[in-house]
């Protein structure tokens, strides 16, 4: 584009830089809600860690930190494919159906070695992504139905496949598969170095590159999209195939850590993701997010899980109130932030 | 200089849509280098017009020749691509994204990576605006600007994408008077540069300060081209409104009695200083019993707006309506009700009907909770109320039970009408009460209208039909910008006075309540 350099005089709203914005003391309060909305549920998750730490000798040991980094590694990378479902205004059901399935596609094909083993899950399951996206895209149907109708879909043929959960197919010891769901790297476990390739590859997807941008505009105003350009069904589709390929990619090496596809896992699994996205700072009316907040609100989930086992006299069906209570309150916060802000 | 070339022809343009011829055999040209002022009432084609060339609809007959090439675009970014950007009313970017990326979105520099270059992308939009004097920080977010800031990023935004022609449709409806100079110099900067602006807008100032030719839509046809400078605005105005100066009639076939009879001089409402950002300027308004105060102006000058403030669904910045002497809490409808306002709103399908429920229900729906004890509805309480102004009103519908929905227009509005009427209102605010319905129940609402107010209603009547307002009104409060220019009261309520005080000459008899005031 060029910028025409023509003798029209500068108007007057350049002598006063403040005049087309707000007033600077709402600017400052609107970076700091900006820096709370991004960053609080880190803040939270530091503070939760450090108290926990001081009152259990046995939180902040070697083994629980590891352990908790790897279990809570597969519900991240289907919350980062979340992420991109949920910027973009849209929801994904389909994920824990997804995750299952993936799981047993990759045990059952892992007779055929690994290559098989993840490739099955990555097609099946990036092919039920790219049927979402279409029928949300160009079919122009409510995610929430068409998500659903996936989920149910797909914890059909996974118990198909199994006999209705009656046959649990087993990953070999030993096998290049095995190794990458249990083996470990300079002392994390493999599944958590594949989650921090994934999210920072995921992040320079979102802020970096054209389909990022999308991914925002889309999100921010769909019709104000399409008449400034952006492909907004080819994003949408490619969005919910992300989610797909990454429940499915999950599912697989969950299968590998656990040397089976387990058919019961991925239940309810959807919204834990959303759960953990929505606390990353994720706005759920779309337009706004950041990966990195959703790799902390697993963490968070994680955490507030880890200290509730912990804390040996409390039932740990409280776990789940806990977690219920404190996504109310990261909503309530983000809403008012919002409020604030004038987002919604 | 070369003369200017010819940058966008349009033939014979016509689209029909059911029921509606709503644009017929109209040319249009457009010169590079040109603002060209598109005027028109509601319904003379305007919007359709503009949607046929940008792609939005397609033409059933008619040519688009743009730079020469007889074009037919699919969708509003073929249009763009081509070169014809459109910049809506309404600010149509991404408002959570910064002002960089909405200025370069879809076309973004790119690092060798393939990586977007953040800071090309920053430093390029922080020169374009720049030159649009927008100075702002181009990494936050959109929103955090003012309106007129955002319109000059669409701005921007759409002459960077090489566009040769810029609609603007009424730019300026939600700019403070400093942001429309600031458009009016980038506006003349475009001109300069070659590029054709379409510039829609009903502000008569407005027009004639940026715009050098007209073209006058009226009822889907083109009634007048040509140089603005030749054309007055008086003569701008009957030709937008379709009343010729001198022939009006002095008596026209009147379907209202007259004079009403007002009992009280006391004022039943009465509206002080009403104001709303970008909306209303401090109009003040009475209206005593019996009587039926008509609100004229041009669309856009705030009429719908005032009724709106009035019955407390449109948010004041400052201002008070008094009902019968009584403050009326401001901003809340519930509370307007309560006071006895009844409005019956503009689009009667979006604001009005429910036509999937019945004439009954439709009927008694505001009424209901007055009808109802412990949260029980008393049926024959509802029936009796139904049955009185079904008969009143003369709703034709083949039972109580019929869908509002399988009525026709004019009876739809009296089933609105009888909603309002049940709640036993002291005022009746009436925004353009005869629109889009036949001329007979137009005669039956305007005489409905009458005989309300001979009851002793308080009655305001708002109409862009000028016989309908001259005739059916006592007084004419005059709008223009959101503010009152004028009162006609007496002999002086005539098409004649009416147009003149919309074009803002020969002021009527006595001052205008409230001068014009811009910034």
């Amino acid at each position: 584009m060029s910028v025409t350099k023509t003798d029209a005089p500068m108007v007057t709203a350049s002598n006063e830089p403040t005049d087309a914005t707000e007033p600077a003391g709402s600017a400052r309060s609107e970076r700091l809600s900006a820096l709370v909305q991004q960053h609080g549920a880190l803040a939270v998750l530091v503070i939760v860690s450090l108290v926990a730490s001081f009152s259990f000798d046995s939180f902040a040991t070697g083994d629980n930190i590891t352990n908790m980094a790897t279990s809570s590694a597969f519900l991240a990378i289907v919350a980062l494919g979340m992420t991109f479902v949920i910027i973009t205004g849209g929801i994904d059901l389909s994920v824990g159906s997804l995750f299952a399935l993936g799981g047993v596609l990759a045990a059952w094909g892992s007779r055929h070695g690994t290559l098989v083993a993840l490739l099955l899950p990555l097609a099946v399951c990036g092919l039920i992504g790219v049927v979402n996206g279409l029928l949300v895209a160009r079919s122009r149907l409510a995610p929430f139905i068409v998500t659903l109708a996936a989920m149910l879909g797909a914890r059909g043929l996974m118990l198909a496949l199994t006999d209705e959960g009656a046959n649990t197919y087993l990953i070999a010891k030993g096998s290049f598969l095995a190794e990458l769901g249990q083996g470990s790297t300079l002392g994390l476990g493999n599944p958590v170095w594949i989650t921090l390739a994934l999210f920072g590859a995921g992040a320079v997807v979102l802020r970096r590159t054209r389909f990022g941008q999308h991914v925002y505009a889309v999100g921010g105003n769909e019709d104000a999209a399409a008449l400034m350009g952006a492909p907004v069904a080819r994003t949408k589709i490619l969005v919910y195939t992300l989610s797909g390929l990454l429940a499915g990619l999950a599912g697989a090496l969950n299968a590998a850590w656990l040397a089976s596809g387990v058919t019961i896992l991925g239940n309810g699994m959807e919204l834990d993701a959303i759960s953990a996205v929505v606390i990353g700072g994720t706005l759920l009316t779309g337009g706004l997010g950041y990966v990195s907040g959703s790799l902390v609100g697993v963490l968070l989930l994680k955490v507030i899980q880890n200290v509730i086992n912990q804390i040996g006299s409390l039932d740990s069906s409280y776990q789940l109130v806990v977690s219920g209570a404190f996504l109310a309150l990261v909503v309530i916060a983000q809403t008012w932030l919002g409020r604030r802000r004038r987002l919604m | 200089m070369a003369p200017p070339a010819e940058v966008l022809a349009v033939r014979g343009l016509s689209k029909t849509f059911p029921g509606v011829r709503a644009l017929d055999d109209v040319d249009l040209t457009v010169h590079a280098g040109e603002v060209h002022a598109l005027i028109g009432e509601n319904g003379a084609g305007k919007s359709t017009l503009i949607k046929l060339l940008t792609g939005v609809y397609r033409p059933d007959a008619g040519r688009i020749s743009f730079q020469g090439r007889e074009v037919s675009f699919e969708t509003p970014l073929e249009a763009q691509k081509a070169g014809i950007s459109t910049i809506y009313q309404e600010v149509n970017l991404i408002p959570l994204l910064s002002v960089a990326r909405n200025l370069f979105l879809g076309r973004e520099p790119r690092t060798r990576l393939g990586l977007l270059d953040f800071a090309r992308m920053n430093r390029e939009a922080d020169e374009i605006l720049r030159t649009y004097g927008v100075r702002v920080d181009v990494r936050q977010s959109l929103r955090t600007l003012g309106v007129g800031a955002q319109q000059m990023v669409a701005l921007a935004r759409a002459v960077a994408t090489e566009a040769r022609v810029v609609i603007m449709d009424e730019p300026t409806s939600s700019l403070e008077p400093r942001e429309v100079e600031t458009l009016f110099t980038v506006i003349r900067r475009l001109r300069d540069e070659g590029i054709a602006v379409i510039y829609v807008s009903h502000r008569l100032d407005e027009l004639y300060a940026v715009c050098s030719k007209v073209t006058v839509l009226r009822d889907g046809r083109r009634v007048h081209h040509g140089d603005l400078a030749d054309l007055d605005r008086i003569d701008l105005v009957s030709t937008m409104l379709g009343r010729e100066l001198g022939e009006v009639r002095a008596e026209g076939q009147t379907k209202f009695s007259g004079e009403h009879l007002i009992a009280d001089d006391q004022p039943v409402l009465s509206a002080r200083e009403l104001s709303a950002r970008h909306k209303l300027h401090g109009v003040s308004l009475d209206i005593r019993p019996g009587e039926v105060v008509g609100l004229g102006g041009l669309l856009g000058s705030g009429r719908t707006e005032t009724a709106k403030a009035i019955s407390g669904s449109l948010a004041l910045s400052s201002g008070a309506v008094t009902v019968a002497g009584v403050p009326l809490r401001g901003g809340s409808t519930p509370a307007a009700i309560r006071a006895g306002i009844s409005l019956l709103p503009e689009d009667r399908k979006s604001e009005g009907i429910v036509p999937g429920l019945s004439v009954r229900e439709n009927i008694a729906l505001a009424v209901l909770p007055r009808l109802s004890r412990f949260g029980l509805v008393s049926e024959s309480r509802v029936d009796g109320i139904v049955d009185t102004f079904m008969k009143r009103l003369r709703i034709k519908a083949s039972s109580p039970h019929q869908k509002v929905g399988e009525l026709s227009g004019g009876n739809q509005q009296k089933v609105l009408l009888a909603r309002w009427l049940a709640m036993n209102p002291k005022v009746l605010l009436l925004d353009e009460p005869t629109r889009g319905i036949d001329v007979g129940a137009k005669a039956e609402v305007q005489k409905l209208v009458d005989e309300l107010a001979a009851d002793g209603l308080g009655v305001l009547l708002i109409s862009s039909d000028l016989e309908e307002l001259i005739e059916g009104s006592d007084r004419v409060v005059v709008l223009k910008d959101g503010a009152v220019v004028g009162e006609l009261t007496g002999d002086d309520v005539t098409e004649d006075q009416l147009m003149r005080t919309i074009a803002g000459e020969a002021p009527p008899r006595g001052t205008p309540e409230e001068a014009v005031t811009h910034g």
